[in-house]
């Protein structure tokens, strides 16, 4: 191993007060708009415009700050949060933690402006953005034909469809019947919880042993004239890639089913592999993974759906189409499901991931793909130098790996738990373990995506290495981690416990009596 | 490959690349793909895009030419409203929105963004204060779904599965809970009953829901304002309807209302819901949006809950306190198909822009906030009932009203588009939602409204109806 020496790291302690427990009666931290002494004079005191019982007598009791304080506090809270920009966060899997370009910021505050229900005239240029991005961008990725924006986040796409599917088999008669989804263990959970919300019973399918994702004879066995259709992710969290989902799609159709592709692990195969070519008739992409638009702390995302000709009547309204040169916002669609969403979507995150794809291009895109899957490769090569990490099942995978601790829980008592909370102690987000169920034990799941550099993987590897190490040499030191974080060990308890827990400031002073 | 490194992708450099191929023993990334993907499902083709523009400048300037065709209410005078709404936003919003720790974390562990956790438990803790419960979660995507995910709690809680709507609540939202509710051949099928609403105050019409509420109620839900404006006085009452059918009552709310309108805890709300954007968060074309959900801290209310709930406590340290997310096993995270409906990517961005906002504003704030839209969409309302034919709906509302022009003869469609050319938008035309309102439009007037505007939008309407 190329000698790579883990640097010296320390979170920022702000030991930040509680947002309750700052400022002092009488601050404020914003003066609102003033109301012209004309309007006052005309319409008198504003409690005499609200019917009687609805006036709020008690003022709700939040904060007095002023502003240069509220700032502060909110700023070593951000200081206090190892985002994506500032570390190598290549530990968190299946989430495709790639860089977010500055300019595409820029790009989506143009839009900011902009109410929804605007006459179309006054958005074509909004309404472009999205409509090419769909229409040309994402059909040529795909295969698929037609596109959606309003889910907004990936596993909204995946209750979408669901919506779909339930909807298709209405039409056709057959929904009584056709009540079961099939998924499989190592597709992400909202395959399987978005088509229970939606009314389904969910099915699912467990890995051969050997391969890691489940045989052509577990589907055949799981279908019958109950199937509704199937929901899976390819390549699964495993980073392996189903070698039959062609077979699957075929076997299904057949069964009178429908096929969804969930495509938040795309970015290893982006124009390598397409989910028309594979059989399927809808899929989604997460564009805050794939298409660098940023996570958010958690959203707003986008998860974009796409559907082949036959299944585009039924997607939600409005659909942007392209008439005569003009976008318009179509309602008038009588098979439609209707609504996921209000309005149109997150198409602030539909820009960022046009101006993403832009940037990138067809050749660019092809080489975002290989780079992922060339840094993964080479990720693994190097947890070779690893004690105590193996590689359940063989072969090689696309985006990322499921690798397991096992054997160094087994040798050292130190599990994923305890590494976890050790690497932060070198300035390295916490890895991503993985979904549950953990059919691979101590599970975690790096995904070296394109963002990464050879270094930056030398780097994370060399911050692995050294705390697998410190947990043969003294397990303690991960026991008691992190020793350079912005806390020390939580005391989990309460998180379970209804008399302890406390989920507002409210709660917590009430419990603390 | 591409001719040049991309500013992107660090190992784009030929060199790099080639010897990271060396270091995994293959020759090429199209012998690895061979390895992994059978050749059948291969495209053997480069993509048919159109041409990159890998340089900044160059992009900004394809992106924007496009982008700058748009009109917007930061140089048009809006009136609109009906679920995303203009307000001012402290530019402290915006500073907290951009920085990149908030911006580009994800799922990282509480040690390591322990900064992110006290801001989403900090959010919690604000909206609870505005709508006087104790358990709130991570926002999720809209006013919609928190809407339908409340509805759902309530029918899990109850046992029961018919959910009583008003039918002047917001058609987009009722669609989103529809999707959430499953058709009649599903087993776990909601069954949606709408109660009609007084077309003099646009207030729920008691007698209909006495009329169709039963013991199969699992809740009623009703929208304080409502979405075509009115406020709901009649809180009180509903609950104790509801609650004597052993149903539960939840309660839709615009935030900003909340300083001066009584929190729906006052009026029995079981489970509140609503709409952040207006808390900070730029309309963004409907991108703006995050829904909450908000009861009081029951063991049976938190168990139904599908959202990630954050919790306080201490650490090994003394007088340290961590965060962490509470009863976590209910999540679709953990139980997959068993979880109480799912949850993912959402909001989470937006919820720390609204508890900024809260923090600014503070009591007094949201006041102040709340009397201004109250004074000036009265103003508004006053002065436009002084044109000729037209009419304001309903006389008690917040932010917004119904306008309606039946009695000029013209339509709300016409008069958009000539208010348009005067740059201004209109309303919401909602003749078609709601015909029974006639040719009106849900006209919106908040804080950041002047008087000059209101009088000019006054004056060019009367002009165009004249």
């Amino acid at each position: 191993m190329t000698d790579v020496k883990v640097r010296p790291y320390h979170a920022s302690v702000w030991s930040e007060p509680l947002i309750h427990e700052l400022g002092a009666r009488g601050e404020r931290g914003v003066i609102l708009p003033s109301v012209e002494k004309e309007i006052q004079k005309a319409v008198g005191k504003a409690d005499a415009l609200i019917p009687k019982g609805m006036r709020r007598m008690t003022p709700p009791n939040l904060p007095e700050i002023s502003q240069p304080q509220a700032l502060r506090h909110w700023l070593r809270l951000s200081q206090m949060t190892l985002g994506m920009e500032l570390e190598i966060d290549l530990g968190v899997g299946t989430c495709t933690m790639k860089y977010s370009p500055k300019v595409n910021e820029e790009l989506s505050g143009m839009v900011a402006g902009i109410h929804p229900d605007q006459p179309e005239e006054t958005m074509q240029g909004l309404l472009e953005v999205a409509w090419r991005f769909g229409d040309v961008y994402l059909r040529e990725i795909s295969g698929m034909d037609a596109f959606t924006f309003q889910p907004p986040g990936g596993s909204a796409g995946a209750f979408n469809n669901a919506v779909i599917m339930r909807k298709y088999h209405e039409e056709t008669g057959e929904l009584a019947q056709r009540d079961e989804i099939i998924t499989t263990v190592f597709s992400h959970p909202c395959d399987a919880a978005c088509p229970a919300t939606a009314g389904f019973k969910v099915v699912t399918l467990y890995p051969d042993d050997e391969t890691g994702y489940p045989s052509v004879e577990a589907l055949k066995a799981a279908v019958s004239k109950h199937t509704a259709g199937i929901f899976v992710t390819n390549p699964e969290d495993t980073g392996i890639f189903n070698p039959n989902i062609d077979e699957w799609t075929r076997i299904v159709h057949e069964a009178g089913g429908l096929c969804a592709y969930d495509q938040a692990n795309l970015n290893g195969v982006m124009g390598v592999t397409r989910a028309r070519d594979a059989g399927f008739d809808m899929s989604f992409f997460n564009l805050h993974k794939t298409f660098g638009s940023p996570h958010g702390s958690s959203g707003p995302g986008s998860g974009a759906v796409g559907v082949t000709e036959e299944l585009a009547k039924y997607l939600p309204i409005p659909v942007i189409v392209k008439r005569r040169e003009k976008y318009h916002l179509e309602y008038d669609r009588p098979h439609s499901i209707g609504r996921v969403r209000d309005f149109l979507g997150n198409l602030q995150v539909v820009v960022r991931a046009y101006a993403w794809t832009v940037a990138m291009g067809a050749d660019g895109i092809r080489e975002a793909a290989e780079i992922s899957m060339l840094n993964n490769q080479y990720l693994s090569e190097k947890m070779k130098e690893v004690p105590g990490v193996t590689k359940p099942y063989g072969g090689r995978r696309l985006d990322q790996v499921r690798w397991s601790l096992e054997k160094l829980k087994a040798d050292t008592g130190c599990g994923i738990n305890e590494v976890n909370k050790r690497v932060v102690d070198y300035g390295v987000q916490s890895y991503f373990t993985s979904h549950h169920p953990w059919i691979v034990a101590e599970p975690f799941t790096p995904e070296p995506c394109e963002t990464y550099s050879k270094a930056d993987i030398d780097y994370w590897v060399a911050v692995l290495k050294k705390v697998c190490e410190e947990a043969y040499a003294d397990p303690e030191i991960l026991k008691k981690a992190p020793h350079n974080s912005s806390i020390h060990t939580v005391d989990s308890a309460p998180f379970d416990d209804p008399k302890r827990w406390a989920m507002s400031w409210r709660a917590y002073r009430r419990k603390m009596k | 490959m591409a001719k040049k490194p991309h500013p992107y992708i660090p190992n784009s450099v030929p060199e790099v690349r080639a010897e990271m191929l060396r270091a995994v023993g293959a020759e090429s990334t199209d012998q690895l793909y061979a390895e992994m993907i059978p050749e059948r499902l291969l495209l053997k083709r480069r993509l048919n895009l159109p041409e990159a523009f890998p340089a900044e400048q160059d992009l900004k300037r394809h992106v924007s030419d496009i982008l700058s065709k748009d009109r917007s209410t930061e140089d048009t005078l809006s009136f609109l409203g009906g679920g995303c709404w203009n307000h001012f936003i402290p530019q402290v919003c915006d500073e907290i929105a951009r920085r990149g720790e908030f911006l580009t974390a994800y799922a990282g562990g509480y040690y390591s963004d322990l900064g992110r956790f006290q801001a989403n438990w900090e959010f919690q803790s604000l909206i609870c204060e505005l709508v006087g419960m104790e358990v709130s979660g991570i926002p999720t995507y809209d006013w919609g779904s928190a809407a339908g995910n409340a509805v759902r709690m309530a029918s899990r809680l109850k046992g029961r599965r018919e959910i009583i709507v008003p039918a002047g609540m917001s058609p987009a939202r009722l669609a989103v809970m529809t999707n959430f509710g499953n058709p009649t051949e599903m087993p776990g099928a909601l069954k949606i009953t709408k109660i009609a609403y007084d077309k003099e105050t646009g207030s729920l019409d008691l007698k209909d829901l006495k009329r169709k509420i039963s013991e199969s109620t699992a809740c009623v839900y009703f929208e304080n304002p409502c979405y075509l404006g009115a406020i709901e006085d009649q809180g009180d009452e509903i609950a104790e309807i509801a609650h004597k059918a052993g149903a539960e009552v939840v309660v839709g709310v615009d935030p900003i209302s909340l300083g001066v309108l009584s929190p729906p805890s006052d009026y029995g709300a079981d489970i509140v819901c609503g709409e952040l954007q207006p808390l900070g968060v730029h309309m963004t074309a409907g991108g703006g949006l995050a829904g909450f959900i908000a009861s009081r801290d029951e063991e049976r209310y938190v168990a139904e809950y599908p959202l990630r709930l954050i919790s306080v406590t201490d650490t090994v340290e003394e007088g340290e306190r961590g965060f962490g997310q509470a009863a976590y096993d209910r999540t679709s995270y953990m139980a997959r198909e068993k979880a109480k409906d799912w949850v993912g990517t959402t909001t989470a961005l937006h919820g720390i822009i609204a508890a900024v906002y809260l923090s600014l504003l503070g009591p007094q704030g949201m006041r102040d906030v709340g009397e201004a839209i109250l004074q000036k969409s009265h103003y508004a309302a006053a002065k436009l009932s002084e044109i000729k034919g037209v009419a304001v709906r309903f006389p008690e509302f917040f932010t917004e009203f119904p306008l309606c022009i039946d009695a000029t003869g013209k339509k709300v469609v016409q008069a958009n588009k000539a208010l348009l050319r005067k740059g201004i938008f209109g309303g919401k035309d909602i003749s078609g939602e709601f015909p029974e309102l006639g040719q009106s439009a849900l006209t919106c007037v908040t804080e950041v409204h002047g008087k000059a505007d209101i009088d000019r939008f006054a004056e060019e309407l009367e002009a165009i109806l004249r």
